[in-house]
């Protein structure tokens, strides 16, 4: 039997990387697949916890962060579109339109 | 045995999770973020949540993966790989940051570990089961079910309309004459735009 907190490591593992990811990408895409990448992890965490108390909840907590993934997958590659339709990049270092 | 599988789709998670973040180019990016999307599934179903790897499998890389692939391969992106993508001030500062982050979390799990682990509890079939999982989810959580549906239906629609091609959306300049929108990015096209 493997232990829980085993679980619960590699998740804060790969919830790290994941913000790496989001800190140092450049390109809009890479960014929103690190954010794929620590949502994950927080699914990881909950599923170990949900097994560890013998509950359901932390199951179906997953099962609705897993819909506001994808909702949020449409929204942010729509908006990418849009932002690279009108202004030919998704480097979020040249996108600075609305700083003042 | 558990042990050995668990190891095994450990480190290939976090194997592909590093390719996901350093590989320069987005499409072997994503296709990496598949096996490590893989790899947690099979994580989940070795915790007694086969359901949640199965809709694990079948919605991250069935489908959100999919528009991934599709957005980057309509926007050619890889041009915009080929230059410099890193911030490099950022870096210095996000890698000491994971590291700490990294270093606290383990130390906190490694002192619960040597103190004893409570007894974790049985894995009942009413756990495992989606019967279980359905029962919960259309009694106590209904409410939450049915505004995740709406919050689909608006993200359905907030998709379709940001991704639009209209007028408006030419950053700052207000409707344009639709001569002008076609010069300002998009090949002209013959078919009428409604």
């Amino acid at each position: 039997m493997v232990p829980i907190s085993w679980y619960l490591m590699l998740a804060a593992l790969l919830f790290a990387i994941g913000t790496v990811g989001a800190l140092t990408r450049r390109n809009g895409i890479s960014i929103f697949l690190s954010i794929e990448l620590m949502l994950n992890a927080a699914n990881l965490t909950l599923v170990a916890y949900s097994r560890q108390m013998g509950d359901h909840t932390g199951q179906l907590i997953v099962f609705f962060v897993m819909a506001v993934a994808a909702a949020e997958a449409a929204v942010g590659l729509a908006l990418f579109i849009a932002v690279f339709r009108s202004r030919r990049t998704i480097d979020v270092n040249r996108l600075n339109l609305m700083r003042w | 045995m558990e042990t050995f599988i668990f190891l095994i789709f450990a480190a290939l998670a976090v194997a592909s999770s590093l390719v996901v973040v350093m590989h320069r180019s987005p499409v072997y990016a994503t296709m990496s973020l598949v096996v490590t999307l893989f790899s947690v599934a099979v994580l989940f179903v070795l915790l007694g949540a086969p359901f949640l790897g199965a809709l694990q499998i079948l919605i991250y890389a069935g489908a959100i993966v999919v528009l991934f692939l599709f957005v980057i391969m309509l926007l050619n992106l890889q041009k915009a790989s080929a230059e410099a993508d890193r911030r490099r001030g950022q870096l210095w500062v996000a890698l000491p940051g994971a590291l700490i982050f990294v270093g606290m979390v383990g130390l906190v799990f490694l002192r619960a570990w040597r103190a004893g682990a409570p007894p974790l509890q049985p894995l009942t079939a009413d756990l495992v089961s989606l019967k279980g999982l359905a029962a919960a989810l259309f009694s106590d959580y209904l409410l939450p079910f049915e505004i995740v549906g709406l919050l689909l239906l608006v993200a359905v629609i907030g998709a379709t309309v940001a991704a639009r091609r209209a007028p408006d959306a030419v950053a700052g300049s207000g409707p344009l004459p639709r001569e002008d929108f076609v010069g300002a990015g998009d090949e002209p096209r013959k078919e009428a735009r409604s």
